[in-house]
């Protein structure tokens, strides 16, 4: 059968980064397709392309076997496909008719409009209310719309980029029966997901990305959990990190236990909903623990009470202090890139920077103990006055990662602590956390990057959507990798 | 010393275009800088009487403004704040005949000061509350002041006459000590000694430290320094507040000695152009406030010598504030100008 959209050989870089090295992928008419990959594997950049929203550096796009060249939305629109986007592109201040009209171009009188809305909606089997605000309505019906607006221009090609991240278990079920309705009528759909079972139920082929390649292309009945979760997450040959793991069985001091929660509830960051639910968890000092899971599940919201930075809703937390947290986001949360690199191990240590003393600041005291850190963790910078933005983003994590362990911790909580750095700096960070551990210090960190939490942790803890299990210690890379994308068991 | 780069070319700058406008108008320029320069720094009368007069209520205002643009709050209400602490200067000036001077104008300053405190407290609690900008309830409360200013010299405080929109003078006692020979008030000592404090507070102290890692990286401070910004922003706001209220005061136990509408020309909002020139930078603002106060006051000479409108001498101030807003701003700057411009000469080469 010839494909309805076709992608050929195509290349992205940014900057330095790979994204996408030569993917081929094809839609077929009538299908369901999935396109699966982890965080950074190139899934969205690969339907940007499609959609005209990101011009590739190599490579062909093809609708009904017809070379073309979609370089805006508007162009690709106008092919008859449709894009359902991850965040919500809607203007909250018009109404639901408005924003369909916006989107598909329509220059009727406002009567017609909302007839045309209602009908539509009605039609695609997604009843929507053509007079409410936009502003006003519940997540799920704001998805509704989004799609609704996307097959306003009588698409015929659907992309939807991770529609069910933002839904409950129910309605993403009948997200999905809406596109198996859409696909009857004779349209074809791509939907970009990280969830397996999803992909398994919903989808007739699928197609897998990993670091900017296609690792996997089939249907969906030869595939299971096991092989899509391998496919996703690589063989687990050739691990980046090329320290060794040192198991040193002698250790400073008989352990303590320096983190433990029972019973513990976290809100979301945003406010709204549970990041967290009923999670325990002992460390004892010495011990490195990992926590694996896919972005937005909860880990963040776990470190950061553990920071003390979240103050949980429910639960025991007990935490030895002082604790040491190295953010994920360098320059908005780490350091201050306005200020000098000496100004922000001030910033870092507070009150407790020894000099500081009856509410005074001594300079001098402060710059000679950054300089100290800059030899120490051999990080390029002209001195401790230059401004941290001048600074590589290795450096700049190095001078946090400095500062944080220069409180003697107790703890250390950590969200992605080699992020964007080469393997000689990622491995002097790993090798500073483990003689952190044996001199006593109790580790939590968070990878978005299974192979580090695999090569750094003791222990690893997974957590799917606010639930916490413990992976058994005879886990496999891939058995791991499975439970991080299992949908938890609705409560 | 970039900043002292940037301050000379606006002042150039600004003298410049008032020259071609007073030329373009008809005025000999020549003559009306004349009268400028003489009317600011002429002489030993001009400078204490004149310049120095106007200087004090822009430093102190200047300084006030620095601490709250420094912890990233906009208090645009300086000449609300300015006003309530004049009203609460004035009623305890009039009260106070029987204290010895020293009680009286400690009494009276530190009513001005609470008076500005109090007055930017709902701006404050709003913001906390409700997330209201401080920008537009500290600007909107501006104009409140202005009228309660005219309720009051038309009602409880008007003079015992009760013909005249304005107060009765406040007790000799409540009044601060002049430089005899000039009508020069110990208030510019306490506007410099609010310049060393706080120089000392920015440059010494982990408070002021925390106020600046607030005002760069709101996000930074309280992940990485666990400062609560919303706390720090808020005493940020009441400080500034307290200042103005602190100016108002001065100016009428050192100047004025009564209350009456119009008793400030705009000081709370020039306040905030002397704050940016100075570079929210304690001695920046003083030497800000000393150019404004002598422009202001050279301005008043012009009207009188040259018979030029004293608001032309507004263009040179728009001018400073114009330049100043393009140094800091976070695409101007001397380097990101140049690269600018050498971007659109390169463009221009090649089209």
């Amino acid at each position: 059968m010839t494909p309805v959209l076709e992608l050929a050989g195509i290349h992205k870089r940014f900057g330095p980064v790979h994204a996408l090295r030569g993917v081929d992928f094809r839609l077929a008419p009538g299908e369901v397709h999935a396109l699966l990959g982890e965080n950074g594997a190139g899934k969205s950049t690969l339907m940007q392309v499609a959609y005209g929203l990101t011009r590739p550096d190599a490579g062909e796009l093809r609708v009904d076997s017809v070379t073309r060249r979609v370089s805006t939305p508007r162009a690709a629109r106008s092919l008859g496909i449709g894009m359902v986007h991850q965040h919500f592109t809607s203007v909250p201040a018009l109404t639901v008719a408005e924003n369909v009209a916006l989107a598909a171009g329509w220059r009727v009188a406002p009567r017609e409009i909302r007839e045309r809305t209602r009908a539509l909606s009605e039609r695609i089997g997604l009843p929507l209310d053509p007079d409410q605000r936009a502003g006003r309505l519940s997540v799920s019906f704001k998805q509704r719309l989004e799609i609704v607006k996307a097959l306003a221009t009588e698409a015929r090609i659907l992309l939807l980029d991770e529609p069910t991240a933002v839904l409950a278990l129910a309605e993403a079920e009948e997200l999905m029966e809406m596109i198996r309705a859409f696909t009857l009528r004779g349209g074809s759909a791509v939907l970009i997901t990280h969830k397996l079972d999803e992909a398994l139920r919903a989808a007739d082929r699928v197609t897998v990305l990993r670091q900017g390649t296609v690792t996997l292309m089939s249907s969906v009945s030869e595939q299971t959990v096991g092989s899509l979760a391998s496919a996703m997450i690589g063989a687990s040959a050739g691990s980046p990190f090329v320290v060794s793991k040192t198991t040193s069985s002698v250790k400073a001091e008989t352990p303590r236990e320096a983190i433990r929660f029972d019973a513990l509830e976290l809100s979301r960051e945003s406010g709204y909903g549970i990041a967290i639910r009923h999670g325990s968890l002992s460390v004892q000092s010495g011990e490195i623990v990992g926590v694996a899971a896919v972005e937005g599940n909860g880990q963040r919201e776990l470190l950061r009470a553990v920071a003390g930075r979240i103050v949980p809703l429910r639960g025991k937390l007990q935490v030895t202090q002082p604790v040491a947290f190295i953010p994920e986001d360098r320059t908005s949360e780490g350091l201050i890139p306005a200020l000098s690199l000496t100004e922000n191990v001030v910033l870092g240590l507070g009150k407790d920077g020894p000099w500081v003393r009856g509410g005074r600041i001594f300079w001098r005291e402060a710059e000679a103990r950054t300089k100290q850190l800059l030899t120490e963790l051999d990080i390029v910078a002209t001195g401790p006055g230059m401004h941290a933005a001048a600074l590589s983003g290795g450096n700049q994590q190095k001078l946090i990662v400095a500062r944080e362990l220069s409180r003697n911790p107790a703890v250390i909580a950590a969200e992605n602590p080699t992020r964007g750095l080469d393997i000689s700096a990622a491995a002097d960070i790993h090798a500073r956390f483990r003689s952190a551990a044996e001199a006593g210090a109790a580790v939590l960190f968070h990878s978005a990057d299974l192979d580090e939490v695999l090569e750094l942790a003791d222990r690893v803890v997974v957590v799917v959507r606010g639930v916490m299990t413990e992976a058994p210690p005879t886990a496999s890379r891939e058995e791991i990798g499975a439970m991080m994308l299992r949908s938890a068991p609705e409560a | 010393m970039t900043a002292l780069r940037w301050a000379i070319a606006a002042i150039i700058l600004g003298v410049g275009v008032l020259a071609i406008g007073l030329e373009a108008a008809g005025f000999d320029a020549g003559v009306a800088l004349g009268s400028l320069w003489r009317g600011a720094f002429g002489s030993w009368d001009a400078f204490t009487s004149a310049t120095l007069v106007r200087a004090v209520p822009l430093v102190l205002i200047g300084l006030g403004i620095a601490v709250a643009f420094r912890g990233g709050a906009l208090n645009i209400g300086a000449e609300g704040q300015f006003y309530a602490g004049a009203i609460a200067a004035t009623w305890v000036g009039l009260h106070s005949g029987a204290l010895p001077p020293a009680a009286a104008i400690t009494l009276l300053l530190t009513s001005a000061t609470i008076a500005g405190l109090l007055w930017i407290l709902l701006p404050v609690w709003l913001k906390l509350r409700f997330g209201v900008l401080e920008v537009i309830s500290t600007l909107l409360l501006n104009f409140v002041a202005v009228s309660l200013v005219s309720l009051m010299v038309q009602g409880p405080l008007q003079e015992h006459e009760r013909i005249y929109p304005q107060s009765d003078a406040i007790a000799e006692s409540a009044r601060l000590p002049l430089l005899p020979g000039s009508r020069l008030h110990a208030g510019l000592l306490i506007a410099l000694a609010g310049g060393v404090i706080l120089w000392f507070l920015f440059s010494r102290t982990l408070w002021g430290f925390r106020l600046r890692a607030v005002g760069l990286g709101p996000r930074a401070a309280e992940v990485s320094g666990r400062i609560d910004s919303r706390r720090v922003g808020a005493i940020a706001l009441l400080v500034s507040g307290a200042v103005a209220g602190l100016a108002g005061g001065v100016e009428l136990s050192g100047v004025s000695y009564a209350l009456f509408q119009n008793l400030s020309p705009g000081y709370g909002f020039t306040g905030i152009a002397v704050a940016l020139l100075g570079g929210l930078h304690p001695i920046g603002v003083v030497v800000a406030g000393l150019l404004f106060g002598a422009l202001q006051a050279g301005a008043g000479a012009m009207q009188r010598e040259a018979g030029i409108p004293a608001v032309s001498v507004y263009v040179v101030e728009a001018v400073i504030i114009v330049v100043a807003l393009l140094a800091t701003a976070p695409r101007g700057g001397w380097t990101s100008l140049q690269g600018a411009v050498r971007k659109r000469i390169a463009r221009r080469a090649t089209a």
